[in-house]
């Protein structure tokens, strides 16, 4: 025991070693989030995410809505835009299309991205607005007490369903594949290294891109329905999950407590809105239009 | 001889920031080599924290540190270390 109490001083000394503190305002630490909840593995895979890609993170913005996955934007060590519920795409539409070199990321839960937010969702993915958005899908409205969410599976409890949810669920990769989408993955926080992987790959594209990361709320889901601790549903998602890359998005719906499909569903090009908006008017006016948020003459 | 070279008993170790550990167990149920336990003592907030009970089965992996919620852990190889703190304390040559 003592040789262990020793590391720990030890640790005390290096433990600005972290490789994720810098990406973190440590003013901010320790965040609200309870123990055992999954956000903050998925926001540590997003750190790993942002130092493996070389990004300047200066032109780096992140903007979440409101809940718990909400209050990402304020812990990250980027400019961030911490907006009204279900705004965060809205916001970010405005970022990316006032100032186009910026590399701008949605970072939010599922019920302020696809209840409250959805149809922002939708539009977004339509016109193929260059921005990256990483829903935490958490099964549920932590932040305001487990109320039943878009994503809420058929089965369990939740405050507003207490016989249990009958409504069917959103299929979130299939919904962002129909919009049209340039990029479409889903992984649970067991998956670090595949997370943190695609964070970057996606980081480093251009479209609509969106990331689905299951993770356990212990507090109003799991432990309302009897499904023990945040560890007890990583273990879950450890036993459950299948990877398979390419697979139809339609065959990815998640039931209660069932098979998990994840990997990497679509990956495709489409012109931006920008670049969409920039050739269309090239087209019609030639020269006299002046393309905007364009570099050189080449983006 | 530190602490710390005594400790070292396998490849890599883990640097614990014991005051933000909330005790989720993530990093003790996913280390691929089954290295870490929980303290028997507590933290400042009450939560046991994670002690590395079988040192020489840590391989510094760091899949501690990227499964930690709380950013409370990491884990390095000491190879790795050596080298890091080999440079700090290196004069860059003009
Ligand atoms: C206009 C408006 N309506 C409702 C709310 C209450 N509210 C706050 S967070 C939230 C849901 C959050 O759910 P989710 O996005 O899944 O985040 P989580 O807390 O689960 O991470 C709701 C309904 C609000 N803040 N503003
Ligand atoms: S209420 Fe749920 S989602 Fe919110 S911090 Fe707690 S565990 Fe996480
Ligand atoms: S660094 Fe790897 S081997 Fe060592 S405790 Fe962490 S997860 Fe286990
Ligand atoms: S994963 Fe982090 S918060 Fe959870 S027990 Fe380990 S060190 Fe503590
Ligand atoms: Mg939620």
């Amino acid at each position: 025991m003592s040789e262990s109490l020793d590391l720990h001083l030890a640790s005390v000394e290096t433990s600005l070693d972290n490789p994720v503190l810098p990406f973190l305002r440590q003013d901010r630490i320790p965040h609200i989030w309870c123990p055992g909840c999954g956000i903050g593995t998925s926001v540590n895979c997003f750190c790993r995410a942002l130092s493996d890609s070389g990004l300047d993170l200066d032109k780096v913005a992140i903007v979440s809505g409101i809940g718990c996955t909400g209050r990402t934007a304020g812990y990250l060590n980027l400019d961030s835009f911490h907006t009204t519920h279900g705004r965060a795409i809205p916001f970010a539409t405005g970022l990316k299309l006032s100032n186009p070199e910026l590399n701008v990321v949605v970072y939010s839960g599922d019920g302020d991205l696809f209840a409250i937010g959805g149809n922002h969702f939708f539009h977004a993915a339509r016109r193929n607005m260059d921005i990256l958005v990483i829903c935490v899908n958490n099964f549920t409205y932590g932040m305001t007490g487990g109320q039943v969410a878009p994503t809420t599976p058929v089965g369990p409890t939740q405050t507003t369903m207490p016989y249990g949810n009958f409504e069917n669920p959103f299929n979130l990769p299939f919904i962002a594949d129909a919009c049209g989408a340039t990029y479409v993955s889903r992984w649970t926080i067991y998956h670090v290294r595949q997370l943190a992987k695609a964070m970057k790959e996606a980081l480093g594209k251009k479209g609509f891109r969106f990331i689905e990361v299951m993770s356990p709320c212990p507090t109003l889901y799991s432990r309302r329905n009897r499904l023990g601790d945040g560890v007890d549903q990583v273990k879950y998602y450890k036993e459950k999950s299948v990877i398979k890359n390419g697979v139809d998005t339609k065959e990815v719906g998640l039931g209660y407590q069932g098979e998990i499909v994840v990997g990497k569903f679509v990956d495709r090009e489409r012109p931006t809105w920008l670049e969409s908006m920039n050739a269309h008017y090239s087209h019609h006016f030639g020269d006299a239009f002046q393309p905007y948020g364009v570099k050189n003459g080449q983006d | 001889m530190s602490a710390e070279d005594d400790a070292r008993k396998g490849k890599g170790t883990v640097f614990v920031r014991v005051e933000v550990c909330k005790g989720c167990s993530f990093c003790i149920d996913f280390c691929p080599s089954h290295a870490l336990e929980f303290s028997r003592e507590f933290n400042p907030k009450g939560y046991h924290f994670p002690v590395l009970g079988r040192a020489e089965d840590c391989t510094g992996c760091d899949l501690c540190g990227l499964y930690c919620p709380d950013f409370a852990i990491f884990g390095a190889r000491w190879k790795d270390l050596d080298e890091k703190r080999q440079a700090a304390s290196t004069p860059t040559q003009p």
